[in-house]
């Protein structure tokens, strides 16, 4: 009986201990998490079912789950490779290293590493200035980050037809400078930057919100400048956040359409980027090639999705969640 | 606080490269597109949005992404539900994978679920037999909608599922409650927020989606065109003014969509704190 009752104590005290662990950092966390959080936040280690709904039920949904995954994800995946490999490796080589697909796919990885540095940077200084410093109109600074999110991309490369475009308000300007924006690699930039800009400033906001400044002001009262803080002091704390923020950011480019094939013009080997190319091909009836570029793109992204599980991992060894 | 917060150094350079790059990338083009809605005026804007083929294009858009963003609803939850309580061979794999329509760029979803679904294809044959035809129909529209917006409410309901209480649960228990009254009265209004979230957002993502659909849906005036390639398509005529007003009406559906949104946050972290 007593040695019941003990145990049952030693089970409560845990649950309350969890209890009240989970109220210091739960609300605290959820709170700084939400205003500022970014959109996918990664799921934290489990808990055990509370809930007994019978085994039936249980492996119902698991088999339903697997299922539904099964059509929606896989059957589709599996669909480009077995066009793109039907015939052989012989048709995808030749369509892999056609011309016109080798100039998309550079063009596609000038583009991403261009909109990906930029908003990287951007990301790093939006961050800093919006959780280091208090101004006015932060949160108004904060909307403008998140309104290409609200935005279809298809009207993303609209205002920027409107802005550089033969009719658009600055287009004098440019041709006294003799620049061309629009229907040229300038524009394909600009828009591909629009739409992945919320990207790494989202991920990177909470987390120097939550981290607080302690470390970097002490470092500042000892005489340490802006850039010997920020590498020494600030970046090895957020360096897994901003990877992970890079690569989403890397893929969400990478995909690009909407934005990209309005202000692209479609000019053959100029402006075309992996995903307009397959628009092309698949609009003149091709059989294998269409689906042999979607094949690139397919292990591009496997690649991206492993690349985000494993920098997932990392971060979590070194125990980067906690602090988030 | 603020004179304090001042002592960090890198002010002058992290404010200025912020609102210069939200300048040159979002403000200037957002007013483009005002000083174009200003030159079509109220009286273009209302010609344009009640143009019987640009209504239709809207009303397809707007059917198609309400169908999409509940059928992902209850997808989304079982998911999440499946991902957080249980433990079984192959989670890790669906975790990964239900990220995956956020990393494949939108064309190949296109042409994949398209390649699928046709008359020849592994799903659309059989359903073809069935006399239901998928590719090409608003139906189509509707399956790349969801594979679009799939993680949006797997990823917004697994979290508050883990951080979920279990007293709440052991207490409708031992009160007698079955699992289903259990889930209605104690687990759903728990997520409820999450999930109308995540609703939201994959509402307004398929909404203004392009890429996907335009292989699926085939295109046809009145029948599967949807509001983002009308504007794309009225861009082509060269018709500015008419794209700019149906991309006014577009934004401000995402933008009231956006506003709630937020206010689900605000309002998810205020009962998050009150627990």
């Amino acid at each position: 009986m007593s040695a019941a009752t003990t145990g049952s104590k030693a089970v409560f005290e845990a649950a309350a201990l969890e209890a009240t662990s989970l109220a210091a950092g739960g609300p605290a966390a959820t709170v700084l998490k939400t205003p500022a959080a970014p959109l996918f936040s990664r799921p934290r280690p489990n808990r055990p079912a509370y809930m007994d709904e019978g085994r039936l039920l249980r492996r119902g949904l698991i088999a339903a789950s697997f299922l539904f995954v099964f059509v929606a994800i896989i059957l589709p995946l599996a669909a480009v490779l077995s066009r793109a490999f039907g015939h052989g490796w012989g048709p995808f080589w030749a369509a892999a290293t056609d011309l016109f697909t080798v100039r998309a796919l550079k063009l596609t990885l000038l583009t991403t590493v261009s909109a990906v540095a930029a908003n990287t940077l951007f990301g790093l200084a939006a961050a800093w200035a919006l959780t280091r410093f208090n101004f006015r109109g932060q949160g108004l600074l904060i909307t403008l980050i998140d309104l290409p999110f609200a935005v279809s991309p298809v009207i993303a490369g609209l205002i920027f037809i409107l802005t550089f475009g033969r009719l658009g308000w600055l287009h004098p300007l440019l041709t006294a400078w003799d620049v061309k924006i629009v229907f040229a690699t300038p524009g394909l930039v600009l828009a591909t930057i629009f739409v992945t800009l919320p990207f790494v400033a989202r991920e990177l906001i909470p987390v120097l919100a939550a981290r607080g400044a302690d470390e970097e002001q002490a470092a500042a009262l000892m005489g340490a400048g802006f850039f010997r803080v920020f590498f020494e002091v600030t970046l090895p704390h957020i360096r897994w956040a901003l990877l992970y923020s890079v690569i989403l950011c890397a893929a969400r480019a990478m995909g690009e359409f909407g934005a990209v094939s309005v202000v692209s013009g479609h000019l053959r080997g100029k402006t075309i980027t992996l995903p307009l190319h397959i628009e092309i091909l698949y609009n003149e009836h091709k059989i294998t090639e269409p689906f042999a570029v979607a094949a690139i793109l397919v292990f591009s992204s496997l690649l991206i999705l492993l690349a985000r599980n494993i920098v997932e991992t990392v971060a979590k060894k070194e125990r980067y969640l906690d602090v988030r | 606080m603020s004179r304090n917060r001042r002592a960090l150094p890198g002010f002058g350079l992290s404010f200025g490269v912020t609102m210069s790059y939200v300048g040159f990338i979002v403000l200037i083009p957002m007013f483009s597109l005002t000083l174009q809605a200003v030159d079509v005026g109220f009286g273009g804007f209302w010609r344009t949005v009640t143009d019987p083929r640009i209504l239709a294009s809207c009303k397809v858009s707007l059917q198609c992404s309400l169908a999409a963003a509940l059928i992902n609803s209850v997808f989304g939850t079982m998911l999440a539900w499946v991902l957080v309580r249980y433990r079984f061979p192959g989670r890790r794999l669906i975790d990964s994978l239900v990220e995956l329509p956020f990393a494949l760029p939108t064309a190949v979803a296109g042409i994949a679920l398209t390649a699928l679904t046709v008359d020849k294809g592994w799903i659309g044959g059989p359903l073809a037999t069935l006399g239901l035809r998928v590719a090409y129909t608003r139906l189509g529209i509707v399956v790349a909608l969801v594979f679009i917006t799939l993680p949006f409410v797997v990823r917004a309901v697994q979290p508050v599922l883990e951080q979920l209480p279990k007293d709440y649960e052991e207490a409708g228990r031992l009160l007698g409650a079955k699992p289903g009254r259990i889930f209605l009265r104690v687990i759903l209004p728990e997520i409820k927020l999450a999930l109308l979230t995540g609703f939201s957002l994959a509402f307004a993502r398929g909404l203004g989606e392009y890429g996907s659909v335009i292989f699926i849906a085939g295109n046809k005036p009145y029948q599967t065109e949807t509001a983002p390639l009308m504007i794309v398509t009225r861009l082509e005529e060269f018709l500015y003014g008419e794209a700019t007003a149906l991309a006014v009406a577009l934004l401000a559906v995402s933008f009231i969509m956006m506003f709630f949104i937020n206010r689900l946050q605000i309002r998810a972290a205020a009962f998050a704190g009150e627990r």
